[in-house]
């Protein structure tokens, strides 16, 4: 019987390639499942799970509640705008205080790198990580690299470009990872001051040029400009990014084939895209939405199941 | 590990055409009647019987689905074994239809608990009837019991019933395993 290498999911770098087959079929079944008139199972209906955000989420805060929710799940939710937090108090204490009410798994975000690493060495819970700071966000990179299998079969040999802030984004660096895993090639596209000095040791190449980049890839994934985490100026104006890294409908008619177009959400419409694309039957970005409800339902229902 | 066998080929047809005979009896054209495999080896006996129906007794187009109960059973995390799902195939409901489950051995009763409870995702049964190859006596957990069984079998707690078909495991027989 297969199962998870891992207890808990703190990024795709401590996944194999067999764990991530494993949680795209078991995403199949619950993709089906979501697609019933009755969306709900009752698996996982003695488990207890908190949602923890230090961050704000939106998207990702509701995927992860409608996938426990769909699981039959108890949910609690937890933000630190409105907690203790704010009073001093130690994430590790804060997170014990949830378990002592007998929580068997915790999903967080958090905006330093490598919280959820330090939380699974501490306390006693099932622990996913829905992103810490510029690290990883492994669920996000696994439901893109579910939706390219859904649209074109396999990930393995496809060529993906990721365009956009590449210095600050835990997607970036997850879907690198993830893709590499499965065996696609990937580029990094974006002004040189937000792409990371030695991003080429993860056997990654850099283009700055978008035309080209667009015409080598299959698959492109938008990055969103996180302006929350500009501190200083990277490139002159948004107006001037746009110009140089903004997708638009003349450059996807301009190349000689029909690429599929990601972002992750949510998107600064008429900035990194125009909204011609984000909206065309190019674009997979509402799939990639659908999807993260079923593969958040399998990785919870993966890592539930090793409970003891 | 020894085993005997308790069903030949031969055996097998004709308690399936039996079985097919029984469905026809109390579900004459199959208009508002389903048949529902449950995964994973339920599927094979339930596609046996539609082709016996079909191609013996002319009566064609019988709706038919694959239930997966991994999702709905009442042992997830209680036993050693990882369970694995397998695939739901029912493009249709069943609200307001005759309800056929089909499987190959009923033992605890367990499986069938959990497909009754799974097949209401897809709408209001009007009734729903068990049919099973193998019925293994004095063995239940639950009060269930088939409405149309193949043969009855009394085995022991350490034997398995093991269900060959042709098509997956090279040849149509049932043996009686003893496990060690």
């Amino acid at each position: 019987m297969s199962e998870l290498s891992v207890n808990h999911l703190l990024g795709i770098k401590y996944l194999k390639k067999k764990d991530i087959d494993l949680i795209f079929e078991t995403a199949d079944h619950f993709k089906e499942v979501i697609n019933r008139s009755i969306k709900k199972v009752p698996t996982l209906r003695d488990i207890t799970i908190a949602n923890i955000f230090f961050e704000n989420s939106t998207r990702t805060k509701l995927s992860f509640e409608l996938a426990e929710k769909r699981l039959s799940a108890d949910v609690i939710n937890f933000s630190a705008s409105q907690s203790s937090v704010k009073k001093g108090e130690t994430l590790i204490d804060t997170v014990n205080n949830i378990l002592s009410m007998k929580v068997d798994m915790v999903v967080m975000r958090h905006p330093n790198p490598g919280a959820g690493i330090f939380l699974s060495k501490n306390v006693k819970a099932a622990i996913v990580n829905a992103g810490d700071g510029a690290h990883e966000h492994p669920t996000q990179a696994l439901l893109d690299s579910y939706s390219i299998r859904e649209r074109l079969g396999d990930v393995g040999g496809k060529k993906v470009v990721i365009v956009g802030d590449i210095l600050h984004s835990r997607v970036a660096l997850s879907n690198i990872f993830a893709l590499q895993l499965q065996g696609a090639e990937v580029k990094v596209c974006g002004p040189k001051t937000l792409i990371p000095k030695y991003i080429e040791s993860l056997g990654v190449t850099v283009e700055t040029n978008l035309e080209k980049a667009l015409q080598w890839c299959d698959v492109a994934n938008m990055l969103r400009i996180q302006n929350e985490r500009l501190d200083i100026s990277y490139f002159p104006s948004t107006r001037e990014y746009t110009q140089q890294f903004g997708l638009n409908k003349a450059m996807l008619k301009r190349l000689d084939k029909e690429i599929v177009v990601m972002h992750p959400g949510p998107i600064n419409r008429g900035v990194e895209i125009t909204s011609d694309v984000a909206d065309s039957g190019q674009s997979i970005i509402l799939d990639q939405v659908e999807n993260g409800v079923a593969v958040r339902m399998a990785v919870i229902y993966l890592l539930a199941s090793k409970i003891k | 590990m020894s085993q005997k066998i308790l069903l030949s080929a031969k055996e097998i047809n004709i308690i399936l055409h039996r079985l097919a005979c029984q469905l026809l009896e109390n579900h004459l054209d199959f208009s508002n009647t389903v048949l529902i495999g449950i995964q994973p080896r339920g599927t094979f006996l339930a596609e046996r019987l539609r082709q016996i129906l079909s191609e013996k007794y002319k009566v064609k187009d019988v709706k038919m689905g694959f239930l997966d109960i991994t999702f709905y059973r009442d042992d997830f995390r209680r036993g050693e074994k990882i369970l694995e799902a397998n695939s739901t195939k029912i493009n249709f409901l069943v609200e307001d239809k005759n309800v056929v489950f089909i499987d190959d051995v009923l033992y605890t009763g367990r499986s069938i608990r959990s497909a009754l409870t799974a097949v209401q995702s897809f709408g209001r049964p009007k009734q729903i009837e068990l049919l099973t190859l193998i019925d293994r006596r004095f063995s239940r957990h639950l009060p269930i019991q088939p409405n149309y069984r193949g043969r009855q079998v009394d085995a022991i707690n350490n034997e398995k019933v093991r269900v060959m078909w042709k098509e997956n495991d090279g040849e149509d027989a049932v043996y009686l395993v003893e496990k060690v």
